[in-house]
C-alpha cells in the first residue's frame, strides 16, 4: 500500500495449481556472518534500494563512509522489495538480522523488537537524532523507545487539477468533508469527473476510509483499534458512513471498479490526462501521474484531506509512511556511526536532490524545489498526529481483510457495519 | 502369476518340451530378477522426481490445511478441521464454486461445440484452410499474461477498442462495462476464455477428424445418406474419443483456472470474477494465512482427482482399454 510498486505488479507467473508450501518453504534460507579481521570491521546492509538511480546513488554512499572510515567495509546487499519481506520473515524466524536492515516500523518492526532482535537506538544515536523531522521518526517508536532512524517520510493526500477545479467554480479546495462533497457536487455538475479511483487494487479505496477514521476517531484511533481488536467503535461506522455518502454521489470515473492504478487507462493515468479532477494518493503520484498519462505540470495542485465535522481527528494529522534503518540487537558501533552519516545533512541533501525522496534533515530541505513536494513537506513539518499506512502497521491478514472489505463498500455489497465486524472478525482471527 | 515360481512339477507345464532340469529355474528366475531390477532401476529417476516435486509438496499441503500457520517455520497450531469448515461457509468460496460450475458449463455448451463447428468446417476441401487453422491456433500460443493484458485493454472502460468499434455502430449497451460491472464480468471474461481456448480443441478435432477413413463417409453417402446424417452417424461416433479428452481437459482447465483472471481483474470487482486458485492466492500469498491457503488448494485437489477418476472409470473407460499397464497376467 505504502509503496506503490508493491501492490501492483503480482506474481503474474505464478501457478495456481502448484501447492502453496513449496514457495513458502523455499523462501527459508541460509545466512551470511559479518565479522572482523585483522581489526576491519565488515557490516551488513540490506537495504531495498535496486531501482536507478538510488542504487547506483546508495553505493556511491557506502563507498564514502569506507573512504572516511577505513577500518570498516559496508557490505552491500540489495533486494526487491517483495523478496525482501519474505526473507526478513524468515531471518526474524531465525533469530539474526543483519546488521543494518531496512525497516517500515510499525508492526513489522514491533514483532523482531519483541523477539529480542533489535537495538535500542535510543542512546546511542540521541546527540545526532533529536534534529530529524518529528513525524519521520514515529513510525520507529515501539513503547517510546527508538529502534530505527528515517532517510525518508511520505503522506497521502488528494491531488488536484487546479484548472478543472477553477471551471467548476472552486476557488479553494475544501478543508471540510461537507465542502469536500460539495466541491464534487460542483465537479460533476461542470461535467468533470471528480475523483479517479483504481477499484481492481483495493488499497487506494482503503485511503478513503483510514483518512475519515482518523478524522472522526481521532489520529490514534486505528493503532488503538488494532491492538484492542475492536474496529466496531461508533467513529469507524461513522467513517463508513461518511465514505457510503461519497460513493453515493457516484464521483468516480467510468469503470471504476475494473481500473487499476498505475496502467494507462488506470487512476494515476486519468488524472495526468485531466478526465479526472483529483485522486488521493501518496507522494509518488506527480510521477506516475506524467509516467502513465502526459502529467498536468503546473495544473497540478496537493491539498490535505479535509477534516470531518464533529470529528475528534484534526486536517493536520497525517496518514503516511516512509523507510529507515534498524540495528540487530549487539551490532557494532561501526553500524550506528553508518547511521549517524546516513542522516547527516549532506547525505540528506543528496538523496533529496539525486533519489526525490522528502527531506528527514531540516537543513536539506533547501534542496527540494518541485513546489508540490514542498507543499507536502510543509503538511509533514505541521503534523500533529500520525498513522502509518495500514499495511505496515497491521498484519497482513487484517491489512487486506481492510482493504477488501472497504472495496466491498464502495461496490455497495457491504454496508458501513458490515465493514467494521468484517475487519473485527480478522483482527481477532489473527492471535 | 506366482505359478510361474514354483517348480515344473506343480507347475502343470509340459516338462518334456522344456530344456534340462539343472538349467531351467534359476536361469529363468535370474532372467526374471535382472528384468525386474532393470524396470525399477530406470524408474527410479523418474520416481524420485515425482515424489519430492510432486507428492510431497501434496502431502505437505494436506498437513498444511490442518494447522493455523503462517508460511514460516514449521506449523505447530493444529486446528483439526476448522479450516475446512470456515473455507464452506466463507461465501467468497462458495461463490468461486459456483462461477466454476458455470464455467464448465458454459464451455462444454458452447466453446467446444464452436470448436467443434470450425474443425468440421475447415477439415473441408476449402482455399486457405491452412491459414484459417493456423489464425485459430494462435492464441491458444499466447502466454496467458499477454492474453490477459491484451484484453484489459480491449476491454477498457470508456477507451477500449470494444467500447469504440461499438460505439461506432450505435451500440454503447455494454460500454464502459465489461469487466468493470459485476453482472457483466463473468461473461466477459468467458468471452476471453473462448478465445484463448476453442483454437485448441478445434486443433484436437481436427486431428480427430483425420482419422475418420473417408471410405466410411463414402460408403454412407453412396447408402443415400445426407450430410447431417454423415456426421451425426459416421463422423461424430468415431470422433467421440476426441470428444471425450477434450471435455476432460476443458472441465480441468476450468476448475484450475487462474493467471487470467489474476491479470485481468485479480477477481473483482467485488468478487465477481474470482475463481478457487484466485482466492488460494489472496490468501496464501496476500494474507499469510498458509493454512487456509491449503485447505482451499487441497479441495482443488479433491475436486479434480474426483472428477478425473470418477471420469476415467465411467467415460474413458473403452478408450483407455488395453492403453493402461497391467503387470503380465493381467488378472486381479
Amino acid at each position: 500500500m505504502g509503496d506503490p510498486a508493491l501492490s501492483r505488479r503480482g506474481f503474474l507467473a505464478a501457478s495456481a495449481a502448484a501447492g502453496v508450501s513449496m514457495t513458502a518453504l523455499s523462501a527459508c534460507g541460509g545466512d551470511s556472518d559479518g565479522g572482523s579481521s585483522s581489526g576491519t570491521t565488515t557490516v551488513e546492509w540490506w537495504n531495498i534500494s535496486t531501482t536507478q538511480p538510488t542504487k547506483d546513488v546508495w553505493a556511491g554512499l557506502a563507498r564514502q563512509f569506507e573512504a572516511q572510515n577505513p577500518k570498516v567495509k559496508i557490505k552491500v546487499v540489495q533486494l526487491e522489495n517483495d523478496a525482501y519481506k519474505s526473507k526478513m520473515t524468515a531471518l526474524t524466524a531465525s533469530g539474526k538480522l543483519p546488521d543494518i536492515f531496512h525497516t517500515w516500523g510499525g508492526g513489522v518492526l514491533r514483532q523482531q523488537v519483541e523477539a529480542g532482535l533489535v537495538e535500542d537506538l535510543g542512546e546511542r544515536t540521541a546527540p545526532w537524532s533529536e534534529g530529524l523531522l518529528k513525524v519521520a521518526k514515529e513510525p520507529y517508536l515501539i513503547d517510546d523507545k527508538v529502534y530505527g532512524i528515517p532517510f525518508d517520510i511520505g503522506m497521502i493526500g488528494f491531488w488536484y487539477n487546479k484548472a478543472l477545479f477553477r471551471r467548476a467554480g472552486i476557488a479553494q479546495p475544501p478543508t471540510t468533508w461537507s465542502g469536500f462533497l460539495d466541491a464534487v457536487r460542483k465537479l460533476k455538475a461542470a461535467g468533470t469527473t471528480p475523483i479517479a479511483l483504481a477499484g481492481k487494487e483495493k488499497w487506494p479505496g482503503m485511503y478513503y476510509w483510514a483518512y475519515l477514521a482518523m478524522r472522526t476517531a481521532g489520529a490514534n484511533a486505528l493503532g488503538k483499534a488494532n491492538d484492542a481488536k475492536d474496529f466496531t467503535g461508533d467513529g469507524f461506522v461513522r467513517a463508513g458512513q461518511h465514505l457510503q455518502e461519497l460513493v453515493d454521489l457516484q464521483p468516480f470515473q467510468k469503470g471504476f471498479l475494473g481500473a487499476a492504478y498505475s496502467t494507462p487507462t488506470g487512476q494515476a493515468a486519468a488524472v495526468g490526462n485531466g478526465r479526472a479532477a483529483m485522486e488521493l494518493m501518496g507522494q509518488w503520484a506527480p510521477v506516475v501521474q506524467a509516467d502513465a498519462g502526459k502529467g498536468l505540470g503546473a495544473d497540478l495542485g496537493f491539498f490535505p484531506f479535509p477534516a470531518v465535522e464533529g470529528g475528534r481527528g484534526a486536517i493536520t494529522e497525517v496518514f503516511g509512511g516512509g523507510g529507515g534503518h534498524a540495528l540487530r540487537k549487539g551490532a557494532p558501533q561501526a553500524a550506528v556511526d553508518f547511521l549517524k552519516f546516513f542522516a547527516s545533512a549532506a547525505t540528506d541533501t543528496t538523496l533529496v536532490k539525486k533519489t526525490g525522496v522528502l527531506p528527514v534533515v531540516p537543513s536539506a530541505e533547501s534542496a527540494l524545489t518541485d513546489p508540490n513536494l514542498t507543499a507536502v513537506q510543509a503538511q509533514l513539518k505541521a503534523a500533529t498526529g500520525f498513522q502509518l499506512y495500514l499495511d505496515q502497521a497491521y498484519a497482513p491478514a487484517v491489512g487486506q481483510e481492510v482493504n477488501d472489505s472497504v472495496a466491498a463498500l464502495v461496490a455497495g455489497s457491504k454496508s458501513p457495519r458490515q465493514v467494521a465486524e468484517s475487519i473485527t472478525k480478522a483482527a481477532k482471527e489473527e492471535q | 502369476m506366482a505359478s510361474t515360481y514354483l517348480p515344473e512339477e506343480r507347475s502343470g507345464v509340459d516338462v518334456a518340451s522344456l530344456p534340462p532340469a539343472a538349467e531351467r529355474p534359476r536361469g529363468r528366475a535370474r532372467r526374471r530378477v535382472v528384468h525386474h531390477l532393470t524396470a525399477y532401476g530406470l524408474q527410479v529417476p523418474a520416481l524420485v522426481l515425482f515424489g519430492t516435486l510432486v507428492l510431497l509438496p501434496l502431502l505437505f499441503a494436506l498437513y498444511a490445511s490442518f494447522f493455523r500457520w503462517g508460511g514460516f517455520g514449521m506449523p505447530e497450531d493444529a486446528v483439526g478441521g476448522d479450516n475446512f469448515t470456515r473455507l464452506f461457509q466463507d461465501p467468497v468460496f462458495r461463490g468461486d464454486l459456483w462461477r466454476c460450475l458455470v464455467l464448465v458449463l458454459l464451455s462444454l455448451g458452447l466453446q467446444l461445440p464452436f470448436a467443434l463447428a470450425l474443425a468440421v468446417a475447415l477439415n473441408q476441401r476449402l482455399r486457405g484452410r491452412a491459414v484459417y487453422r493456423m489464425l485459430f491456433f494462435a492464441p491458444y500460443v499466447l502466454s496467458e499474461a499477454i492474453t490477459g493484458v491484451l484484453f484489459g485493454m480491449i476491454f477498457a472502460p470508456g477507451d477500449g477498442l470494444a467500447d469504440h468499434v461499438l460505439g461506432g455502430v450505435g451500440l454503447d449497451g455494454p460500454a464502459g462495462k465489461w469487466f468493470s460491472d459485476p453482472s457483466t464480468v463473468m461473461a466477459t471474461l468467458f468471452l476471453v476464455m473462448m478465445w484463448k481456448y476453442f483454437g485448441f480443441h478445434m486443433m484436437l478435432y481436427l486431428a480427430g477428424l483425420q482419422a475418420v477413413p473417408a471410405e466410411l463417409t463414402e460408403a454412407a453417402l453412396i447408402d443415400g445418406a445426407g450430410p447431417w446424417q454423415r456426421f451425426r452417424h459416421v463422423t461424430l461416433p468415431l470422433l467421440a474419443p476426441t470428444l471425450r479428452i477434450s471435455v476432460f481437459l476443458s472441465v480441468i482447465g476450468s476448475v484450475q483456472l487462474f493467471d487470467l483472471v489474476w491479470v485481468i481483474t485479480a477477481g473483482g470487482p467485488d468478487h465477481h470474477s474470482e475463481t478457487m486458485a484466485v482466492t488460494m492466492f489472496q490468501y496464501g500469498f496476500k494474507r499469510y494465512q498458509v493454512g487456509y491457503a491449503s485447505a482451499i488448494s487441497v479441495v482443488m485437489f479433491g475436486i479434480s482427482l474426483v472428477f478425473a477418476l470418477a471420469y476415467q472409470r465411467f467415460v474413458l473407460r473403452r478408450d483407455l482399454a488395453g492403453a493402461t499397464t497391467t503387470m503380465r497376467g493381467g488378472g486381479a
